[in-house]
């Protein structure tokens, strides 16, 4: 993926649409960006104004803070959303087990596999984000918190139990506002996520064509989006077409925990199960999709 | 007594040298003192009865069978298989407790194995194992199994690394188990076929927990068993089992003392719901109740006939409102200890108050720990409510959102006799919400208040005069929890000059660094473990702490990117085994 640094640094119109200034990289204190947001009803970070940092005596090094994950745990505002839990069906989507590595990269996981987490942020994608869904790299954001490593002090089992009975008890009782579904989206070879709500969407075919537009940037080549749907028939994803050019698959893991291919299920119960999105590699995902390799083989 | 063991015993003591030892054991022959010293329990007191001459050690070692290894790393298999030689039952506890919470990384250690295998050989008539925070694989739990002919008693809490393979093979194999207690591990959950691996002559157990587990387990198998048991006192079943199954198990077990039900929630026809209540009724012994997932108004009241006996109640996996709650405390005016979720709000703790005056211990957890609205959950006013009411109060652990020095200041107040005192405000660095000032003078209340305490976590915004306090009057504290508090080194220095009984001290994210650590140098050998995280503390001061003190083990974990110089996560424990030995690359000792 040699090419997505040019892409991203050259391409100002993609960044009106990836709001990728929002995503960009920055040194500066933790928080220090709350100036561009709106104060709103004023949940600092550190439960105090950020000017006042030796009032908690943390004075040093917060530079350092930012990108060094679970040493000072506030600063795992990069990694902050903390809604997951709330918007998404079973328990495991929030499993914040030992391996937990959605906020700090060494704290709950075995040391080098999941790094790279450390830089990857859930943005939001929806226009108009529901209050409190959007967390930016090192800002705060008005009602909504960054998570601590290992904060508030709740072992495992209890976080996890009580994550399946709140999404389940918002179910039946329908006493949630938060008419939602937002689910994570990777793509291999991205260098970070997105996260979709699949409550926005009706079918498939509305799905692949938001996904497409948001990950386009990042497949090889180029391709003109409209140019490949021919005459043939469109198959039930767009997005699926698209990506056997590209050699890229579609899975998602379900509340069991498998991964598998979209498309195979009505809309519903795809969304009732869905966890979270992964753009796979065709190559990667042979064992999941004959479906597509039937395809290809077809179309060529 | 083999009388070829008393000859060793009494040539090792004689050839003592010491006139004392002679005359001794002709005033005091060992058989007496044994007899006396197999009497005492704790092993608080057999420590201080092993320090009274050879002769005390050595009968109190002879007659120890229940061993208490509070840090396994502080002792070695070897040295414990030396020292005594009759044990019957062990407890071991691993990982620093900030591993619950994901400090600690994964295969840190803590691993049983080595301790199975010298258990085999030196005590192979163990009935008993109690593990916590340890890690233990599936082959260990068919090498325990099949290596102790007389196991009774599998208890599991917090320990990772195994599967319900390993379950299978104890309840496969031990055929005397009385207990298999199995709480909130880190498990591989391959569904439930484990429970059906029960032979259908075991018919020993006594307590039977596996509430935490996910998988379904066969009905048929469960009802059996239980029918079989006549002397299961504790059942804990898991979310699988639902009401109807639930009643049938009743039936079949109205002696039960403890009892986690399944899940809570379930269509249930009038004869139905009769059913279950008059169940529930049968139960005259029944002190604790827990489980309860998903209970709703519904079917609450089934349990209020059992309510009058309870003396433990935990709702901590149930979302209760306040009036939900109302009712059933109503009905429930033995009750010692209460465990809650804080959907039951301030209104539901006023009701605690006003209903139960023997309450001794109350847990309130959030049900939503990562929600900043400030519209759910509990305050002050619940807690102030709750210690209006039950004055014999002396446990609490608190999860809240805002909290007043003045609300805590009269808490203690109403309930002076706090040995566990663990408030945790759940935003770190929180204020006084009212005075906007630190929290200080809330602990300053604590610990001047309530002489007795043992055990304190604190929170909230937090200056150096906090610790001040602590040193100055927490006397009798053995666990103090520091996270996100604290302004300089002064605050940790306060604590460990002053507390004179501190044994376990674990700290994060607070501003302490190596002029504190190194304050501590004399006192950390007193002490279970010292902890500390993402604080100040560099590697040279590490280094310097290890090098002066060869009893300690200092080790030190760095998280990845940051400078070398940092020691981000420091575990400072005695020992006297040396340094580990199977420590993980990314486990320094120094």
């Amino acid at each position: 993926m040699d090419k997505i640094p040019d892409k991203l640094s050259s391409s100002s119109e993609k960044n009106e649409v990836l709001n990728l200034e929002e995503t960009e990289l920055r040194l500066g204190l933790p928080g220090s960006e709350v100036s561009d947001k709106k104060a709103g009803n004023g949940f600092p970070l550190f439960g105090k104004d950020l000017k006042d940092e030796t009032n908690n005596g943390f004075s040093q090094n917060p530079l350092k803070n930012i990108f060094s994950g679970a040493k000072r745990g506030f600063s795992d505002a990069i990694d902050g959303s903390y809604k997951w839990g709330l918007c998404i069906n079973g328990g495991s989507e929030v499993d914040l087990g030992k391996n937990d590595v959605l906020f700090s990269p060494r704290g709950g996981g075995n040391g080098g596999v999941k790094n790279t987490n450390i830089l990857q942020s859930c943005q939001p994608t929806t226009p108009q984000p529901v209050e409190g869904k959007k967390n930016e790299n090192g800002s705060t954001t008005p009602a909504s918190k960054a998570q601590v490593v290992g904060w508030p002090p709740i072992r495992s089992f209890r976080k996890n139990t009580l994550a399946t009975n709140l999404s389940r008890n918002n179910d039946v009782t329908g006493k949630s506002g938060l008419d939602c579904l937002y689910v994570k989206v990777s793509m291999d070879g991205a260098p970070y996520l997105r996260k979709v709500d699949l409550k926005t969407y009706c079918s498939y075919a509305e799905l692949s064509s938001a996904l497409e537009k948001m990950f386009s940037c990042f497949t090889i080549g180029q391709y003109a989006s409209h140019g490949l749907r021919g005459k043939e028939e469109l198959s039930e994803c767009h997005l699926m077409d698209l990506l056997d050019r590209t050699e890229y698959v579609l899975t998602y893991e379900d509340k069991d925990g498998d991964w598998m291919l979209v498309g195979d299920v009505p809309w519903e119960m795809f969304t009732d199960s869905c966890k979270r999105l992964r753009i796979m590699k065709g190559s990667d995902a042979s064992g999941l999709a004959p479906r597509v390799i039937e395809k290809c083989k077809n179309q060529n | 007594m083999d009388p070829k063991l008393k000859k060793t015993k009494d040539s090792s003591s004689n050839s003592a040298n010491s006139p004392d030892s002679t005359h001794s054991s002709f005033l005091f022959p060992d058989e007496v003192l044994e007899r006396v010293l197999s009497l005492l329990h704790s092993h608080k007191d057999r420590s201080s009865v092993s320090l009274v001459c050879k002769d005390w050690y050595n009968a109190e070692r002879w007659t120890r069978t229940k061993l208490f290894i509070g840090n396994c790393y502080s002792v070695s298999p070897e040295i414990v298989a030396r020292r005594f030689p009759r044990i019957k039952s062990v407890t071991l506890k691993g990982k620093p407790r900030f591993s619950d919470f994901n400090l600690v990384p994964q295969y840190w250690g803590a691993d049983v194995h080595s301790w199975l295998v010298m258990f085999a050989k030196v005590y192979p008539f163990l009935e008993e194992l109690r593990l916590k925070r340890m890690t233990l694989s599936d082959e260990s739990l068919k090498f325990l199994a099949t290596s102790f002919p007389g196991f009774k008693a599998l208890s599991l809490l917090s320990c990772d690394g195994f599967s319900t393979d390993g379950l299978k093979a104890i309840a496969t194999h031990c055929k005397n188990l009385t207990e298999l207690d199995i709480q909130e591990n880190g498990i591989d959950d391959f569904g439930g076929g484990w429970l059906s691996c029960f032979s259908e002559n075991c018919s020993s157990l006594e307590v039977l927990n596996f509430a935490s587990l996910s998988s379904d387990v066969s009905f048929d198998a469960l009802e059996k068993l239980v029918r079989r048991c006549k002397s299961l006192r504790i059942l804990k079943v898991n979310k699988s089992i639902s009401l109807d199954q639930l009643q049938q198990l009743l039936v079949q077990a109205p002696q039960l003392i403890e009892l986690g039900t399944g899940s809570f929630q379930q269509e249930l026809t009038p004869r139905q719901y009769e059913d279950l209540e008059t169940a529930f009724s049968n139960c005259k012994n029944l002190q604790t109740l827990s489980g309860l997932w998903e209970a709703t108004s519904l079917h609450l009241p089934v349990l209020y006939a059992a309510c009058a006996s309870l003396t433990f109640l935990n709702l901590s996996y149930a979302t209760l409102r306040s009036d939900e709650l109302a009712k059933l405390v109503a009905h429930s005016p033995n009750l010692r200890r209460l465990w809650v979720l804080d959907t039951v709000e301030d209104k539901g703790l006023e009701t605690v108050g006003s209903s139960c005056p023997l309450l001794e211990e109350l847990r309130v957890y959030p049900a939503d720990p990562f929600e900043l609205d400030l519209h759910h959950g509990v305050t002050e006013a619940g807690f102030l409510a709750v210690s209006h009411g039950c004055r014999k109060l002396h446990y609490v652990l608190y999860f809240c959102r805002q909290m007043t020095n003045a609300a805590v200041a009269t808490i203690v107040q109403n309930c002076p006799d706090f040995t566990h005192f663990r408030l945790c405000i759940m935003n770190p660095g929180e204020p006084d919400y009212l005075t906007n000032e630190p929290m200080d003078e809330a602990f300053g209340a604590v610990v001047k208040t309530c002489t007795n305490l043992q055990r304190l976590a604190v929170s909230g915004l937090l200056t150096d005069l906090t610790f001040e306090y602590i040193g100055r009057y927490a006397k009798n504290l053995e666990t103090l929890s520091v996270a996100f508090a604290g302004s300089s080194d002064r605050g940790m220095q306060c604590v460990l000059q002053g507390c004179p009984k501190l044994r376990k001290l674990e700290i994060r994210d607070s501003p302490f660094g190596n002029a504190a650590l190194l304050s501590g140098v004399e006192k950390y050998e007193t002490m279970r473990s010292l902890w500390m995280s993402a604080c100040n503390v560099t590697m040279s001061a590490c280094r310097l702490l290890a090098k002066d003190m060869p009893r300690l083990n200092v080790e030190v974990m760095r998280d990845e990117g940051s400078d070398d110089r940092q020691a981000d996560k420091v575990y400072v424990y005695r020992s006297v085994a040396g340094p580990r030995r199977d420590a993980p690359p990314f486990v320094l000792t120094l």
